[in-house]
């Protein structure tokens, strides 16, 4: 065991090291680009056991993947934003063919606009495939959600991809003071992958990801993919559980922060939570009852856990850095969907924010906390926020200006 | 090809394993099938078949499946990727000893033109540029003949398709898979037909001896997409030969070399006039024109065919 400074890219390629895998197919997509070009230095350097296979595309990378796993073999994977959803195809694919692996993605705005920083998006595409996801808040949950992903991928209840999610630059380019498990200990806890029937050989000749034809087998499949994934529920818990007394760190499917009198709930994941987490301190000292309730684990939904956690409160900000066009924030649906006939269900109060990396202010956490206090003393939620301010409308209308000044100068010349 | 050592000297030599079972839903007369057929009895059961939609998609349907060995299906566009995924977990499996090495498999991409022409080449460009051992089957229908032939990258002048149904058939040429195989300096390449068994058979044989990325490309003439009798299929696989419509090559130790030359060769109007996708080439009028220009294309590739 090692105290050391690493980004949450760093942070990834760890876990992938401790977890001994065996092959690596990678495709090179900032942000995520690090920890495929780390673990690419220890196995070039001897250092690492594995094979890593740079692919030209991310599809093929996924392909490849979800191949080598139906092998028998343990496989990990990067990958970011674009190149998730280059993928898509294979994740929906690669799941269906019950494939235990682990896939990293470093959240990053979708296009168009293109940019480089973070919102959900893009893992949140990735939601219906089949995939198990887990969303991190910090560094050391990086590597720590590596080693549990593989743990539950390789369940025999379960086996299925995990997707394991970090943000872009706040985590993937952060150094923070992270704890690095020893071989043994991980061993311990990990141990080598057992494929069991999954596999080719030449002796036992196996039919994989083939045709059906019609509703009910297709459904059949579907279904068992489902309660697969449902079964992670419990399998999760269990794995957190043994994680958390080898390691003494505690990962839960929904961790609750100063949640229990509280009467107002910050809800939202990945590392922008920290910023809620900060708010809420703040708040308190402000002599306000207000708690921050983060998913760790989106899929399968910890239903059951969110509603215990969440009945009898007064009101709940659901924050979703991420937008369904046309509908508004992903996690309020969700939410919503599991409290909705709970008797003293809280009142929802859905914010959109943190596209493509915009901060999300200590006042805002102040401002939002203010209107679902209001809004369920009035019993009524308000239509959904956009974040957004006068400053920042300000500053796009100059560059506007700016743009036309120039349009009409270069016009002119 | 004369000077390598072969098993396959006269037709009697041809396996006749039939490892390939029956009762699958491909369409009665698929040269695809039969040319499949040929192939696996060469290859034999230590395979895995890594499939790119299409036609042969639908061989394993659930719980069902033709072939003694195994199987897996991925997408359209990344069945080479596939491979890689196979091939490299083999190998690792092999390396660690935690796989004894009489379980390793032989690694078969089985695609259609439809992915090997378009979708798929990316991925395939990258297969063979890394240098994975495996070899790749297409069986090419010139169109894409599961969703009822619409025309695709392998498509022939002139041909009616079902995205091309009017005037005078497709307006664009057949893309050279070949040629783009060598471009890319593979370990080994050859065109074959389902209707020259002896040939096939060699040229699977050599492959099988060569490490590295492999191109089986065979020519499928297909009763449903092309509009013939399925009694024909032999007849018209052996005329795309004969008229030196469909040149069977191999390419080895950075060469090209013919494996037949037909000699005299028929005329092309023997191989389309019976097609109903070139029908329209011959009825209500002759298009002496299009006839005339379709010759001289031939004639030329054979005017200096080593290249």
């Amino acid at each position: 065991m090692s105290r050391v400074l690493l980004t949450g890219n760093g942070a990834a390629a760890w876990g992938a090291r401790l977890a001994r895998v065996d092959y690596v197919p990678a495709f090179p997509i900032t942000p995520q680009t690090e920890i495929i070009e780390s673990l690419a230095s220890w196995i070039d350097g001897g250092e690492m056991r594995g094979r890593l296979v740079t692919l030209e595309s991310e599809h093929s990378m996924l392909t490849a993947a979800g191949a080598a796993a139906a092998t028998g073999v343990r496989v990990f994977s990067a990958t970011s934003s674009q190149g998730l959803l280059y993928a898509m195809e294979m994740l929906y694919t690669v799941a269906g063919w019950r494939t235990p692996f682990v896939l990293v993605n470093v959240s990053r705005g979708l296009s168009a606009p293109i940019t480089l920083e973070p919102d959900h998006n893009d893992v949140l595409a990735a939601r219906d495939s089949g995939f198990l996801q887990i969303h991190c808040a910090d560094c050391q949950e990086v590597l720590d959600s590596v080693l549990i992903a593989y743990r539950l991928a390789e369940d025999s209840r379960v086996r299925q991809p995990v997707l394991v999610n970090l943000d872009g630059f706040y985590l993937s380019f952060t150094r923070e003071p992270v704890t690095v498990p020893g071989p043994d200990e991980v061993d311990d806890f990990l141990p080598a992958f057992d494929a069991e029937s999954i596999a080719f050989r030449a002796s036992a000749p196996e039919s994989q990801a083939v045709a059906v034809l019609g509703g009910g087998p297709y459904s059949y499949f579907r279904y068992e993919t489902h309660l697969a994934l449902l079964n992670g529920l419990t399998v999760y818990d269990e794995v957190a559980a043994d994680f958390a007394e080898r390691f003494g760190r505690a990962h839960p499917a929904v961790e609750a922060y100063r949640c229990d009198d509280a009467e107002i709930v910050l809800l939202m994941m990945g590392s922008f939570a920290t910023k809620a987490r900060a708010a809420v301190d703040n708040l308190r000292d402000a002599g306000q009852r207000v708690g921050l309730l983060r998913p760790r684990l989106l899929r399968p939904f910890p239903a059951h856990s969110l509603v215990a956690q969440l009945v009898g409160k007064r009101g709940v900000a659901v924050i979703d850095q991420n937008i369904s066009m046309g509908k508004g924030g992903v996690l309020h649906a969700e939410v919503a969907s599991v409290l909705y006939g709970h008797k003293d269900a809280p009142l929802l109060v859905s914010f959109v924010g943190g596209l493509g990396g915009r901060d999300i202010s200590p006042e805002e956490f102040f401002e939002m906390v203010k209107v679902v206090a209001a809004a369920a003393q009035r019993g009524e939620a308000p239509p959904p926020r956009l974040l957004y301010t006068e400053d920042e409308l300000r500053e796009i209308r100059k560059l506007q200006t700016l743009a036309h000044v120039e349009r009409n100068s270069l016009g002119e010349g | 090809m004369s000077d390598v050592e072969t098993r396959f000297h006269r037709f009697k030599d041809l396996p006749s394993t039939q490892l390939l079972g029956t009762g699958t839903p491909m369409c009665a007369g698929c040269g695809g099938l039969q040319a499949l057929h040929e192939i696996y009895d060469v290859l034999g059961e230590k395979t895995v078949f890594v499939n790119a939609a299409g036609c042969m998609t639908l061989l394993s349907v659930y719980p069902f499946t033709p072939f003694r060995g195994s199987w897996l299906y991925t997408a359209m566009a990344s069945a080479p990727a596939g491979a890689q995924g196979v091939r490299d977990a083999l190998d690792i499996l092999l390396e660690q000893e935690r796989m004894p090495p009489e379980e390793d498999l032989r690694v078969v991409v089985l695609t259609g033109d439809g992915a090997a022409y378009g979708m798929g080449l990316s991925a395939t460009s990258g297969a063979i540029e890394r240098g994975l051992d495996f070899l790749y089957i297409v069986y090419d229908n010139e169109g894409y003949g599961n969703t009822g032939q619409q025309y695709s990258g392998a498509t022939p002048h002139a041909a009616r398709t079902a995205t091309s149904r009017m005037g005078g058939g497709f307006r664009g040429d057949k893309k050279d898979l070949f040629d783009i195989w060598v471009a890319h300096r593979p370990a080994y390449a050859a065109t074959v037909i389902g209707a020259e068994p002896l040939d096939l058979a060699r040229k699977v044989e050599r492959a099988m001896a060569i490490k590295g990325p492999k191109l089986i490309l065979a020519l499928a003439p297909c009763p449903t997409g092309w509009d013939f009798d399925p009694k024909l299929t032999v007849d018209i696989g052996r005329l795309a030969v004969r008229t030196g419509i469909w040149p069977l090559k191999e390419y080895v130790d950075g060469r090209v070399v013919h494996s037949k030359t037909p000699h005299p060769r028929k005329p092309v109007k023997e191989y389309l006039s019976l097609q109903g996708r070139f029908a329209h080439l011959f009825e209500p009028q002759r298009n002496a024109a299009e006839l005339t220009r379709m010759q001289a294309k031939v004639d030329e590739y054979w005017a200096d065919p080593a290249t």
